[in-house]
């Protein structure tokens, strides 16, 4: 397959970036579109070009390092698929795709498709985690879950913060990424403790890093590559009323 | 009290704001929308309907002080509503300064993405409203307390006015078609075996309202009601 890309390039974080058109001449259907990109990447260090910064690591859709938008999408629009995963097969002989860095104050861009996501890993310090025992580990069915809660808060961890919620929001909000974090551990018992401070904690910090609010539009549930509902935002909304309510206190 | 400041601060906490004010104008858009039908009992009807919202409570309380409570609750949900509905506005177009060169959606609805422009018409569109119909202002030929005879000829005269209300009570079905559902996100009401539930009233409300409030410069235009 031949593929045109219009990929964004941008030297550093303060520089000016634009879009920039190049020929992919050997792409073959069965490579994901990471690998397409490191095939553009030897044809242009070849030419002893800069190649195409971009985030990757597992490349098995469970570390949420890439993701970029595809062509209007993040993570290129396909149902529970990180960019990853994406192969070109989805694609035409001769398709134009652009493909941007994921759009957000909260996101700065610090090299043509990276980001910096270090907004998420703040929201995470400030309340998403549970105090646990070092040492032996408790016994694995030690403490019963029902099957339900047990079968909800697993949802709620699929979440690998890759930020397509953020990135296909059309307010650049991060309710879908805190509301996975803030409802797996409140859905637990070992999240109990810690649950009024969390809630209240992760959201303060959510809105001091400048994402927008959530309106309950959907685009960020359609774009999570682990089909996160939007019944974990409607939880975080209920959690953080609650713990309002109650002063932040755990004790009514 | 730190957690109060965090809701007052937090986007959560503004959309509380517009969820809760926006609840109270949608009951009172129903409930408008159950008096305005009145209209089909005839011009007795429709003028004692009216008279008794001026009455009511009486003689417990002096004529008018129910009318002017409830008038004051909507007028101060009104103002919380849009205020908050501009805060947010802004902090979400802060969100992304940059925008992308190519934008696609995959399953945002027409209602949802036009809450603002929608909410604004409905906004300037209450403004004229009352200025017609209760205060009079821009009516050619209001008649104080003859509330039907108000409505028949306002459309009547004006037939383009009458238009200018069917596109207003469409912005606002479009604007409920979402905001109702939404609501119940917002205030943490919904859940997964709810929400096909609250989809479902949303839709209708939004439907309902606008049949229902769209019925009466219809069928003034089409001469059913004179
Ligand atoms: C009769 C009048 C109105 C009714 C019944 C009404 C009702 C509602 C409801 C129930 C919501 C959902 C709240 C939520 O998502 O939690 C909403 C949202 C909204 N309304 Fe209204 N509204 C009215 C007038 C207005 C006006 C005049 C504006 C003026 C700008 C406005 C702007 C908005 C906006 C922007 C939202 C979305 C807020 C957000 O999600 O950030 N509305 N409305
Ligand atoms: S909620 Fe989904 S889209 Fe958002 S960060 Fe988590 S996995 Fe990615
Ligand atoms: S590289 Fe790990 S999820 Fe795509």
């Amino acid at each position: 397959m031949k593929i045109t890309v219009n990929v964004w390039r941008q030297k550093n974080a303060s520089s000016k970036g634009r879009l920039e058109k190049y020929q992919v001449d050997h792409v073959s259907p069965d490579m994901s579109f990471l690998e397409m990109l490191d095939t553009l990447n030897q044809q242009l260090m070849a030419k002893g070009e800069v190649p195409i910064a971009f985030d990757h690591d597992c490349r098995e859709g469970i570390c949420g390092s890439c993701g970029v938008v595809i062509n209007g999408l993040a993570h290129g629009g396909q149902l529970a698929t990180t960019t990853c995963q994406l192969h070109m097969r989805k694609f035409k002989d001769g398709d134009n795709i652009t493909v941007e860095p994921w759009r957000a104050n909260a996101f700065p861009v610090i090299k043509d498709l990276m980001v910096d996501r270090g907004s998420f890993d703040r929201i995470i310090q400030a309340g998403g985690f549970i105090s646990a025992h070092t040492g032996s580990a408790p016994d694995a069915n030690g403490t019963p879950i029902p099957k339900e809660n047990a079968d909800l808060a697993f949802e709620g961890a699929q979440c690998i913060g890759c930020g397509a919620c953020v990135a296909a929001c059309p307010n650049a909000s991060a309710m879908l990424f805190t509301s996975a974090k803030v409802g797996h551990l409140g859905l637990l018992p070992q999240g109990q403790p810690e649950r009024q401070q969390r809630v209240l904690k992760m959201v303060a910090q959510m809105d001091t890093e400048g994402f927008g609010g959530c309106t309950n539009i959907g685009e960020c549930t359609a774009a999570c590559p682990k089909e996160i509902g939007l019944h974990f935002i409607s939880r975080l909304n209920r959690d953080l009323l609650g713990a309002t309510l109650r002063g932040g206190s755990t004790v009514d | 009290m730190a957690a109060a400041m965090t809701l007052y601060r937090s986007t959560i906490g503004k959309k509380a704001i517009m969820a809760v004010t926006g609840v109270i104008l949608y009951g009172f858009v129903i409930v408008h929308m159950i008096g305005n039908l009145k209209i089909f009992e005839g011009p007795k009807g429709f003028n004692e309907y009216s008279h008794f919202l001026r009455v009511v409570g009486e003689p417990a309380l002096p004529a008018g002080t129910i009318l002017w409570l409830i008038r004051i609750v909507l007028t101060v949900a009104l103002i919380l509503h849009v205020s908050a509905a501009i805060q947010l506005t802004r902090i979400d177009s802060a969100g992304r300064p940059v925008a992308y060169k190519k934008v696609k959606r995959k399953q945002a609805s027409f209602a949802s993405m036009t809450l603002r422009w929608g909410g604004t018409a409905i906004f300037f569109f209450v403004i004229y409203h009352l200025m017609h119909f209760t205060i009079g202002t821009v009516h050619p030929q209001f008649i104080e307390g003859e509330p039907y005879h108000n409505v028949v000829s306002g459309f009547q005269l004006q037939p383009l006015m009458a238009g200018v209300y069917l596109l207003a009570v469409a912005a606002l079905g479009t604007h409920l078609y979402h905001g109702v559902w939404s609501a119940t996100q917002t205030l943490g009401l919904n859940n997964r075996r709810n929400d096909k539930l609250f989809r479902g009233l949303a839709v209708l409300s939004g439907i309902g309202l606008f049949v229902g409030f769209a019925a009466i410069p219809v069928v003034v235009l089409l001469g059913i009601i004179k």
